[in-house]
């Protein structure tokens, strides 16, 4: 039999009177903070140490489940917000989870000035291909010809690559992965938690409420036996080649991941260079 | 007399819990459970949802693997491993 429970053993890294959260059922964004649980518990991550940062939107929203130190900061400005505490407390991890919308629309020029100076933090950026929070309108990842109630003939904007913009301007750890793939996502969050310099993963995740059902996926189900049929792992595949289409293939996997001394180290070797002299 | 000692196979097994108040009735947990363990019962939650509950016939078909637990999107259902010794035939 199963059994009847109150609690969930991860109810110790969420604001668990919050619980249940807003989200609608089936939206991915559950699944994308319940990864992110799991790789801070097997990472065995200070929670004092930890800092998570989101922008506005339904993704936004997670900063405020998490039991650790988090802000909710305003639209756009979540890596803004994030390098400054990165810079003043540089033994503290500190970790963007936030909107398609948020990070690259409104806040696309922080996401590659921070990628290109290398700040040492994490982007998790959910990418549910539309602005779910303000009604689904369309955004910069909203595929081609997709239906939104800003396109509502089908949307004639190409959209970005986010690991596409993220590998151009820098970012020394690029990665994708849908919320289907929990466990690599999980795995691929403590990979980039762990690594020096700016990292970022995007996660494909259905939003059925705004987006799904205008686009023939009313039903999150659909939406997660789609990323069963249709998604490739290519890992190192240039991302270039990992354009988003509907109905085609989701190229998955860790594209990037090098080497690069980060903004904080830059800052340290600048200041012996200084003091030399 | 024996020359040799029994080696005893652990067999592992998971005990699912389920928050019922919790689950919003996605079916990613029922879809995705690799050993089909799950099914949606015919109760309703407090928010008219009807939660999962495991398939009667076999109680240790569900083999732990915490699937269920990872792509649950509302932190309503979880597993706790348990091994068991088992003589091998
Ligand atoms: C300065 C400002 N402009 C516009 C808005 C309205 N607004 C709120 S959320 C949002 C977009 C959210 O989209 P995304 O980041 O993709 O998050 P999602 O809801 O899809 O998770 C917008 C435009 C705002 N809150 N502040
Ligand atoms: S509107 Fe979309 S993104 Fe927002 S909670 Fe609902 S399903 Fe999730
Ligand atoms: S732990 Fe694995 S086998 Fe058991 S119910 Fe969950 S998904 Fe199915
Ligand atoms: S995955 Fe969670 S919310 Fe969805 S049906 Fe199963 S228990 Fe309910
Ligand atoms: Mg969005």
């Amino acid at each position: 039999m199963e059994i009847e429970a109150r609690a969930n053993p991860m109810d110790k890294y969420l604001r668990a009177d919050r619980i249940p959260h807003i989200w609608c059922s089936g939206c991915g964004l559950g699944i994308v903070l319940n990864a992110f649980l799991h790789a801070i518990e097997e990472l065995n991550i200070d929670l004092d140490k930890l800092a998570v940062v989101s922008g506005i939107g339904c993704t936004g929203r997670i900063a405020g489940y998490i039991n650790t130190d988090s802000y909710h900061t305003t639209h756009g400005r979540a890596i803004p917000f994030a390098t400054g505490l990165k810079l003043a407390n540089p033994e503290m991890k500190v970790v963007v989870i936030s909107g398609d919308g948020d990070l690259f629309a409104i806040g696309g020029n922080h996401f590659i000035h921070a990628a290109r100076r290398n700040i040492d933090i994490t982007v998790i950026g959910v990418n549910n291909y539309n602005y779910g929070m303000t009604g689904g309108q369309l955004g910069p990842t909203t595929p081609l010809g997709a239906r939104t109630t800003t396109s509502p003939y089908g949307n004639i904007e190409h959209p970005f690559n986010l690991c596409h913009v993220a590998h151009a301007a820098g970012a020394v750890y690029v990665a994708r992965w849908t919320v289907l793939h929990a466990i690599r996502l999980k795995n691929s969050i403590k990979e980039a938690l762990n690594k020096r310099g700016f990292s970022f993963i995007e996660v494909i995740a259905a939003c059925p409420t705004t987006y799904g059902r205008r686009n023939k996926m009313p039903d999150a189900l659909d939406e997660m036996r789609f990323y069963r049929e249709h998604s490739v792992i290519k890992h190192g595949i240039d991302p270039s080649q990992a354009n988003i289409e509907i109905g085609k293939e989701i190229v998955v996997g860790k594209f990037v991941d090098i080497e690069k001394p980060t903004f904080n180290e830059a800052v340290e070797e600048l200041k012996k260079k200084v003091k030399k002299k | 007399m024996t020359y040799w000692v029994e080696e005893e196979e652990k067999k592992v097994h998971g005990k699912v819990y389920i928050i019922k108040d919790r689950c919003k009735q996605c079916g990613f947990c029922i879809e995705f459970c690799p050993q089909g363990v799950l099914q949606q019962s015919e109760e309703f939650n407090a928010k008219g949802y009807h939660p999962p509950k495991l398939v009667e016939t076999d109680e240790k078909k569900c083999v732990g693997c915490g699937f269920c637990q990872m792509i649950c999107p509302d932190f309503a259902i979880f597993v706790e491993k348990e091994e068991e010794n088992e003589e091998r035939d």
